[in-house]
């Protein structure tokens, strides 16, 4: 079920004065089963990125392909190919709009053309699969708080039952707690479904604790595409397009400058400590 | 002296009604809070969703009215009706999106628009928007459209609209929460120039506690009431207090606490990173 963009560009407003590139020249391969981190600063091209990956917007050149076809070709189904690749909005909790939040969740299954039951049964699912107390099942979504409203917009997507599951900032705006939850949320939907999860975040050490590979954005082209270790160790160059590696990165590095023996590609906390009581000797 | 903002046994209800307008109940966002803040500090406000710092927060501005109790900005009452205007030109306002925030066409306008409404002659208007665009350091944009700014960028174009009207004190609720790492670095910096330069009092309402560590004053609020106060060296030592009120303490506070329970005799808290290397070297 692998997404290959291939050799893609995108300007907008092309033939215009106002013509300007959003994507130069992207390839990448999203294989089957993988928990990615996509960063870069603003208008750097990530959702313009995103957005190709399940045909909500089409490619100046370039081909993007799902399990191996081409999903602009005329007689593609575009239809079948969005309930596959799983798009959750920024503040996707703006977008709930049905009386109870449960009917909020059948919206998209029942859209697919499935049977009422089938319907059901899937948003009963996908509410529990995110974790989603049945005591509020009825409730309107607009009395719940920041962290469970998104809660039942992932399940909303969830219910159409992507492959790959695309998040924009699913933590923007939630109390630590709740970005914890929500992160631990996507890890578990990782691990025990399978589904590929593409994870786009500003927060540099959420990205580090739970993927397993990052792609930079910059100016519209792919900067780095590596394992977390391998990616943080360029920040340098990451400072100067906007972005940083977590704090225990940079911890790392000046204990080395301060004379400690200590290995500097680390970039979590559990890694840190332990190198930390490895050079104190304990 | 006056304080700059001062609430006394400050209470605010509303009234949940459902969907046809029957009264469900009364939910009570702010609980009996007492709280000063003296002109020229950095506060920073902390709690998790819905624990009521943003209620707070628009009281400061008399965009809320208390139920019960008072609140007072620069010793103005704010439920005064004649200091209305004084109040909102004094304490200005910034929210989390730029986008709902910006009306001008290009960025002076906007900049100008609050003090052109507050009635300021022509000449001054354009001399309070270079300063005001300066401080953010957002001059170099004066003639731009705000709709080609970068997130951070028209936040700061924001900041600067409020500055334009020189007020004593900015109240943000969450300005980083939609911003890259960039854009949050930019934004906070412009406010702890207001802050310090200027001597504008800045409150800082954040989810990010790494923007807290240089506040010279933090409140942590749950359930609408303030349950915690402290510098934020007090603050961040109580990392499990912190965390049962759904908050956390910033990555390398939170590393050496960790350290600190394997054995590691490091003082507490460590908020930055230069306190650990110098810690560090101490056990060595």
């Amino acid at each position: 079920m692998s997404i290959i963009l291939n050799h893609v560009n995108y300007i907008y407003d092309e033939d215009t004065a106002m013509a300007s590139a959003a994507l130069v020249d992207v390839s990448l391969k999203i294989p089957d089963g993988q928990f990615i981190g996509l960063i870069g600063h603003t208008g750097s091209g990530k959702s313009t990125l995103i957005q190709h990956m399940n045909g909500l917007v089409k490619p100046s050149s370039g081909q993007v392909f799902f399990n191996n076809e081409d999903i602009n070709e005329k007689d593609y189904d575009k239809k079948k190919l969005r309930a596959k690749v799983g798009l959750v909005f920024q503040y996707p909790e703006h977008q709930l709009f049905e009386s109870d939040c449960f009917k909020d969740v059948c919206f998209g299954p029942k859209n697919l053309g499935l049977s009422q039951k089938e319907v059901e049964l899937r948003a009963y699912e996908a509410l529990k699969q995110v974790g989603f107390d049945d005591d509020y099942f009825y409730q309107s979504p607009f009395d719940l708080s920041g962290g469970q409203k998104r809660r039942v917009a992932i399940a909303g997507v969830l219910a159409m039952k992507p492959e790959i599951l695309i998040l924009d900032e699913p933590t923007a705006g939630l109390d630590p707690k709740g970005r914890e939850d929500i992160l631990n949320l996507i890890s578990d939907l990782h691990k025990t479904m399978g589904i590929t999860i593409i994870l786009v975040s500003h927060s540099m050490e959420d990205v580090a604790d739970y993927v397993e590979r990052i792609i930079v954005m910059n100016k519209g082209r792919v900067a780095f595409d590596a394992e977390p270790r391998e990616v943080f160790s360029h920040y340098k160059e990451l400072e100067e397009i906007g972005l940083a590696a977590p704090q225990v990165t940079y911890c790392m590095q000046e204990l080395k400058a301060a004379g400690f023996d200590v290995s500097t590609d680390i970039t979590t906390l559990e890694e840190a400590k332990k190198e930390i009581l490895k050079a104190l000797g304990k | 002296m006056k304080k700059m903002i001062l609430t006394d046994k400050l209470v605010f209800e509303y009234i949940r009604r459902d969907e046809e307008g029957n009264v469900e109940g009364i939910t009570r966002a702010i609980d009996d809070v007492n709280l000063s803040v003296e002109p020229g500090q950095f506060i920073a406000i902390l709690g998790h969703n819905g624990s009521g710092k943003s209620t707070l927060a628009k009281h400061f501005n008399a965009l809320l009215y208390p139920t019960e109790g008072e609140v007072y900005v620069d010793g103005m009452l704010t439920e005064d009706d004649e200091h209305l205007w004084d109040v909102r030109q004094e304490a200005g306002m910034i929210f989390q999106n730029p986008d709902n925030q910006i009306i001008g066409q290009i960025v002076e306008e906007d900049v100008g628009f609050g003090p052109e409404n507050m009635g300021v002659p022509t000449e001054e208007i354009w001399e309070r928007v270079d300063e005001s665009l300066k401080a953010v350091r957002m001059d170099k944009f004066r003639k731009s459209s705000p709709n080609h700014l970068s997130g951070g960028q028209k936040q700061r174009v924001s900041i600067a609209g409020v500055i334009a009207m020189h007020p004593k004190c900015i109240i943000m609720d969450e300005p980083t929460a939609m911003l890259d790492p960039n854009g949050r670095k930019e934004v906070i910096r412009a406010a702890r120039g207001l802050n310090q330069v200027e001597g504008i009092t800045v409150i800082l309402i954040t989810h990010y506690m790494e923007e807290v560590v240089d506040a010279d004053k933090v409140f942590v609020m749950d359930k609408g009431k303030v349950v915690m106060e402290g510098t934020p060296r007090e603050i961040f030592a109580q990392v499990d207090k912190l965390k049962a009120l759904k908050l956390g303490v910033p990555q390398v506070t939170l590393l050496a606490h960790e350290l600190r329970k394997s054995g590691v005799p490091l003082p507490n808290p460590i908020l930055t990173r230069k306190e650990l290397v110098e810690a560090l070297k101490a056990c060595r």
